[in-house]
């Protein structure tokens, strides 16, 4: 992760990956009304070291991987949700979730409302951004926008290893329906984590990953990672950032982001999702919605990715992801009116 | 497999299966019983094309006047620890569970008594005191929910099942068979109760299938299936019986294709606006003479059941119940402005 937490004793060093299925563990041993269901369960193939040998420990009644139906197996979890347990469904890839929206859009994130409060959907639909290694348009995506647009399914996206665990552990305790996004990209990410804790979801706040008062900077999942590296690299240039780690995109609280502009007025947001009608353009518009117009000494900057579809030929997937060298030239131009 | 071998033939013609139904092996009491759930279905639903024409009822309702037979002959087999799923033709489901009638009629008029606090109307019902789990108007929309309600029973090890009922034109989306492929290979205790009306919306099931019968699907997926008269409400109890308790079992899922008509349009009060596709006043005069109730209660008059006279007061005193209950529905408070925040998220 981007700063490792210190090794003292009870501490674990785990990988992303590691914390992701010790979050499972966690919540396989304890809670019997948890099960996890999708393609690709019993195989590393899909699904990296996150559910090692859970099929093995925990059986495979409640590790169960299924016939190639996103929709039905989505829907059989919110069913299984209604009725008492706290299913988990895994999408090794969010391309291949799109033939489970109506379990997800229409049913999960209504029934809440649509029963008066009387029918819950204690649901986790884990959603993994697996992208790069031209592997083209329909293996790249990361729709976390379209999701947190949809009032009743609360969206989050880990970026550090300790929430990989955590609010994995969070999503699954929560009464509603969540989307947690991981991403395959921060998978080798290390800390050293001390035992889990059970967070309650409606409390989880986007955090500050790093301090400073020159530039704020918004992101989510991997975008994060990219910006506490900017911020690293800055900082020797004696450019300090705040870098705020969203953490839950649904609902949105920019409260954090709002205080922090208060002493840099200066805004950027990453974002590993298209940049049109995308994520960034609503961290900026509702924090333009509560700030006084003169407060930004400049526009805000947006870095997303370009409004194409994923390349699939090596030398043009290089220059769609942004880098952390893209965004130090961006920034210095942008903000500091430097150029490297 | 042939064409002939799922072919509904005379099930799904007007002009056969008029007469009363055979009622000779079955309990008078499930079969007076019947007859009145039967019977308060139609009047809830008279009552609702009424005030929907009135337009008291200002969201859609859509009526399964004619169909009632079904809900009632499956309902009879199960407890109120199963969960039953509907769809957008579901009054009828919920009230053979014995729902609440003033509570129906308060969520369809929107109102904060009714059974889903007035936020869901006619599309969204919801009773688990009855075990009625939900019912959503997206097509097909809660087939797949009620695999994995069958699934939480199972990993459980109740002996609950989950009911789901749906549509002919269900059968044309995609959810549906991955559905009854997961529920086969899983063994889910699931029953799907297919009412095929022989429309979608306005379109007959011959524009859309090329085959009448949807249990062709339940074959394709290894579950065991009954096709029987949807407007016999015995044949429907006796082709449920056999699948439930399998079910019941730990034996899988069962898939039932009862055969009916509606004798309204798809939505509203009216007998044939928009269902003018291969549909005309005389079929729905033919299929009006194959009414499941009076085919039951002419079974029960001939078997000296019930009489005229007992008839008669049966028939009034659902009606002074029904209007009872509107009346007092009528009067229920609307709900707090503040509901449709509070309940996006659980409390």
């Amino acid at each position: 992760m981007p700063t490792l937490s210190s090794p003292v004793e009870d501490r674990r060093l785990l990988s992303y990956g590691e914390a992701i299925r010790s979050g499972f563990d966690y919540l396989l041993d304890r809670f019997p009304e948890v099960f996890i269901i999708g393609q690709g369960l019993w195989s590393p193939w899909y699904v990296g070291n996150s559910m090692t040998d859970l099929d093995t420990k925990y059986g495979v009644t409640r590790i169960i991987d299924t016939p190639v139906s996103e929709a039905a197996c989505t829907g059989a979890a919110v069913g299984a949700s209604l009725s008492g347990m706290r299913p988990i469904v895994v999408h090794p890839r969010m391309d291949f979730m799109l033939y489970a929206i109506d379990p997800i859009v229409n049913q999960a994130a209504k029934w809440s409302h649509m029963f008066g409060g009387q029918a819950n959907c204690p649901v986790t639909i884990r959603s993994i951004i697996n992208r790069g290694g031209e592997q083209g348009a329909q293996h790249s995506q990361a729709l976390h926008a379209w999701f947190a647009h949809v009032p009743g399914l609360r969206v989050v996206m880990p970026s550090t290893v300790a929430d990989a665990r955590d609010l994995l552990i969070a999503s699954v305790l929560s009464d509603d329906p969540v989307m947690y996004i991981d991403d395959r990209w921060l998978y080798d990410q290390q800390d050293f984590l001390p035992p889990p804790s059970e967070l309650d979801l409606r409390d989880v706040k986007p955090q500050l990953l790093r301090s400073g008062s020159d530039l704020t900077v918004v992101a989510s999942g991997y975008s994060t990672l990219l910006g506490t590296q900017m911020a690293d690299f800055l900082s020797s240039e004696d450019i300090y950032c705040d870098v705020i780690d969203l953490r839950v995109l649904n609902p949105l609280d920019v409260s954090l982001v709002v205080q922090s502009l208060t002493a840099s007025r200066k805004l950027l947001i990453i974002d590993s999702g298209w940049k049109s009608s995308g994520f960034s353009a609503e961290i900026v518009a509702s924090t333009l919605e509560s700030i006084s117009p003169s407060l930004l000494s400049l526009a805000p900057l947006r870095v997303a990715l370009p409004d194409t579809p994923a390349p699939s030929s090596s030398y043009l997937e290089s220059k769609y992801y942004p880098t952390v060298p893209d965004l130090v030239c961006n920034v210095k131009s942008h903000f500091f009116d430097t150029h490297v | 497999m042939t064409d002939s071998f799922f072919d509904l033939k005379e099930l799904a013609r007007g002009d056969s299966l008029h007469s009363p139904i055979e009622t000779s092996d079955h309990d008078p009491d499930f079969l007076l019983s019947s007859l009145e759930q039967m019977l308060l279905i139609r009047g809830v639903e008279r009552q609702l094309a009424y005030a929907k024409e009135k337009k008291i009822i200002g969201g859609p309702v859509h009526l399964g006047v004619g169909q009632e037979a079904i809900a009632v002959g499956l309902s009879a087999h199960l407890r109120n620890t199963d969960r039953v799923f509907g769809a957008h033709r579901s009054h009828s489901h919920i009230l053979a569970l014995g729902t609440d009638v003033r509570k129906l009629f308060a969520e369809i008029l929107g109102k904060y008594t009714g059974l889903s606090k007035g936020m869901g109307g006619s599309m969204h019902l919801l009773d688990k005191s009855v075990g009625f789990y939900g019912s959503v108007p997206i097509v097909a929309g809660t087939v797949s929910l009620a695999v994995g309600s069958a699934m939480a029973a199972r990993l459980s090890n109740s002996s609950d099942i989950s009911v789901v009922y749906l549509g002919d034109g269900a059968c044309e989306e995609g959810i549906v068979h991955e559905s009854l492929n997961l529920a086969s290979l899983q063994k889910d205790p699931v029953i799907f109760v297919v009412e095929n009306n022989l429309f979608a919306s306005h379109m007959h099931i011959s524009l859309r299938q090329p085959i009448d019968s949807t249990a062709r699907f339940a074959y394709a997926n290894s579950i065991p299936h009954r096709i029987v008269d949807g407007n016999d409400v015995t044949a429907v109890y006796s082709a449920a019986s056999h699948l439930i308790s399998a079910a019941r079992q730990g034996n899988g899922p069962g898939f039932i294709e009862a055969v009916t008509y509606r004798w309204y349009g798809h939505v509203d009060w009216r007998e044939d606006i928009d269902v003018g596709v291969n549909r005309s006043q005389h079929d729905v005069e033919q299929w009006r003479a194959k009414d499941p109730i009076r085919r039951l209660k002419d079974a029960l008059l001939a078997s000296n059941l019930i009489t005229e006279g007992s008839y008669s007061d049966l028939t009034a005193s659902i009606d002074a119940r029904i209007k009872k209950s509107w009346g007092e529905a009528i009067a229920d408070p609307y709900p707090p402005i503040t509901l449709t925040y509070d309940c996006v998220y659980s409390s």
